[in-house]
């Protein structure tokens, strides 16, 4: 495991992408508690950004910057918790498809073909509006439409390994199912594991935020979401007041951003020829050589 | 007679992790029109990669690092991608190690033909399908198979299919890189047989590399050794096996049984060393018997040794001082284990 932080470390992508995480981890953790109350009235609504208040003030005369910081525990919190949870149901559920296939398999595959082709956010929409607003609704909103593509990706790559002859032979052995699964199966797909969790997580940020940018959240709450609800809500766009919106928006893209590179630096590590691939890039441009798909010539 | 393929100190690299392996080093040889040149060397000699960066086709992390390809004197280093990509088959055609991964599953043998034909830019159906035949019947393969898909035959006719795929354009060089490696002792006969009766009619040369001694010996006129990406014995096939000059050619023939005798067969100890590390001097010199003291210090040079003989070693160059053998005492480690 330590192996594992390491190598993310030493890979440029994941190390920027860890960086950014723990900096958005770090600022939700303790950032609330160094800046002002994001609910109270503070200034005349609309101002800009000036020494008082850094990123200006809101429609309601709240403190963006506030708003902002205060706004990612909430946000994080449930993109985790729905990232961690719908990667365990799908892996489960894929898992013991594509291991016990037959009747199990059609049953469980029915399940996830339904939840696919269900429309993930108007779905939500729907689930959210009859359910009392709040984070729960909406984290459960996201792991129910959330869960399936996960399950899909697993069920296949776990077909696959049980025609591998180590769980032929694990079986043959006479190991209990549960452990064929937890100990020879899952370790197997570790790397898919991360991307699906990282995946997963990505798509929960961008769908609780469209959500609760809709008004389908507590819009009484701080998060990044209820953020830019209010932001449209009080005309942002209309006054021209950017400051109102765009330190919430880039939040989002920022740790979507670190996600994404965490991804590409997880990619590289468990599937070592890409990173053989990228170095050997590297040295060419060193050499002032084309990449090209015929064997390139470097002359020392 | 001038060479079909002069490769000039071609030098093979691969980028990794900490530094730039080199694989192959400083490696010369000629190929003759209509002759069947053997490549022999342990696995991860550096074999592979050669003929791969004679076709341009060695894939990342690797790359040339220096010397000259002359295909019919132009050099293939110089060529455009383009012009690289109508080399390729056209003139020098490959066939894989495992006809299984180099057929696509899931296409029929004819339109694997049809679309080789296509990229050369064949356009007429009826005239492919009738070369798509041609050829198959020219390998032994009854055409009437050719709608089959690539898992519905034996590998004998995979790898048959194979080298009817190198043969489309009618090249005047093909590279085989271990045709026969996957198939059994039977099925690699055969294919052996083929390729040497179709080489006779139609008078392409061949690369045919292997780690198999005694397959190299039955198909090839010449035969290149090679030891931890260096050259270090070339020969006609006879003058080889009769009368080998470098350590480790001998101790690769002394490695397989003879049917003649009751020897019993000799491996080499110890490993080929790994690229990433190599032993100064001489790259076998750890593994050799009759090493120098100089060995280990310098590396020797290809001597030639008759008309077509070359070997690069210390025993048989005279450049260096004379000093007696050191390998006397450990010789006797050499013998396997019975």
């Amino acid at each position: 495991m330590t192996g594992l932080w390491q190598q993310l470390l030493d890979n440029r992508k994941s190390r920027l992408g860890l960086m950014l995480l723990v900096a958005a981890v770090g600022i939700a953790l303790v950032g609330p508690f160094f800046v002002a109350d994001p609910l109270a009235y503070l200034a005349a609504p609309h101002a800009p950004p000036s020494w008082k208040h850094w990123l200006g003030t809101t429609g309601q005369g709240q403190d963006v910057l506030a708003q902002t910081v205060v706004g990612a525990r909430p946000t994080l919190l449930v993109a985790f918790l729905v990232g961690s949870c719908s990667t365990l149901v799908g892996a489960g559920l894929g898992l013991l498809a594509g291991y016990a296939k037959n009747k199990t398999d059609d049953l469980i595959n029915l399940l996830i073909n339904v939840f696919l082709v269900m429309p993930g956010l108007p779905l939500a929409v729907v689930i959210a509006a009859y359910l009392p607003a709040g984070p729960v609704t909406i984290a459960l909103v996201l792991i129910v439409t959330g869960w399936a593509w996960t399950a899909r990706v697993i069920r296949s790559q776990a077909y696959a390994l049980t025609d591998k002859d180590f769980i032929l032979a694990a079986k043959v052995i006479g190991e209990p199912a549960w452990r064929i699964l937890w100990v020879e199966m899952l370790p197997n797909m570790g790397s898919l594991l991360m991307s699906c969790w990282i995946g997963n997580t990505v798509y929960a940020i961008g769908a609780q935020v469209g959500l609760e940018f809709l008004g389908l959240g507590d819009v009484s709450a701080v998060t990044w979401g209820t953020n830019l609800y209010w932001a449209t809500n009080d005309s942002a766009l209309l006054l021209g007041s950017w400051w109102t919106f765009v330190p919430t928006g880039l939040s989002i893209a920022l740790t979507g951003f670190s996600l994404t590179l965490l991804t590409f630096g997880v990619d590289e590590i468990t599937n070592p020829g890409l990173a053989a691939e990228s170095r050997w890039r590297r040295y060419l441009r060193t050499k002032n050589t084309p990449t090209s798909p015929q064997t390139p010539v470097v002359r020392s | 007679m001038t060479p079909l393929l002069q490769v000039q100190d071609l030098s093979v690299a691969y980028v990794n992790a900490k530094q730039v392996d080199t694989a192959v080093e400083r490696v010369s040889f000629d190929i003759y029109p209509g002759e069947i040149v053997g490549f022999v060397g342990e696995s991860g000699c550096g074999k592979s990669t050669l003929l791969q960066a004679v076709m341009r086709i060695l894939p990342p992390p690797g790359f040339i690092s220096g010397g000259k390809i002359l295909f019919q004197g132009q050099d293939l280093l110089q060529l455009s991608i383009e012009e690289m990509a109508q080399h390729r088959w056209r003139k020098a055609s490959m066939v894989f190690q495992s006809a299984m991964n180099s057929l696509n599953p899931v296409l029929t043998v004819a339109e694997q033909f049809d679309d080789t034909l296509a990229a050369h830019g064949v356009g007429d159906l009826a005239h492919r399908r009738a070369r798509t035949e041609e050829l198959l019947n020219l390998v032994g393969i009854p055409p009437a198979r050719a709608n089959a898909y690539p898992h519905e035959l034996s590998g004998g006719m995979r790898q048959r299919v194979g080298i009817a795929l190198a043969l489309i354009f009618e090249p005047q060089l093909v590279v085989m890189d271990e045709p026969t490696t996957a198939l059994d002792v039977l099925v690699q006969s055969e294919i052996l047989q083929e390729i040497k009766k179709l080489q006779k009619k139609l008078g392409f040369a061949v690369c045919f590399v292997s780690h198999d001694l005694p397959v190299v010996a039955q198909l090839c006129d010449r035969v290149n050794v090679f030891y931890a990406g260096h050259l270090v014995e070339r020969s006609t096939t006879q003058n080889l096996l009769q009368n080998p000059q470098h350590p480790y050619t001998r101790a690769l023939l002394r490695s397989f049984p003879s049917i003649h005798s009751a020897t019993l067969s000799r491996g080499i100890p110890g490993a080929p060393p790994s690229i990433g590390a190599p032993p100064p001097g001489c790259r076998f010199h750890p593994r050799c018997n009759d090493r120098l003291e100089a060995c280990d210090r310098l590396v020797p040079e290809l001597v030639t040794l008759g008309p077509a003989h070359h070997a690069a070693c210390h025993l048989i160059s005279d450049q260096l001082p004379a000093s007696s053998p050191m390998g006397a005492s450990s010789s006797s480690s050499s013998d396997v284990k019975k």
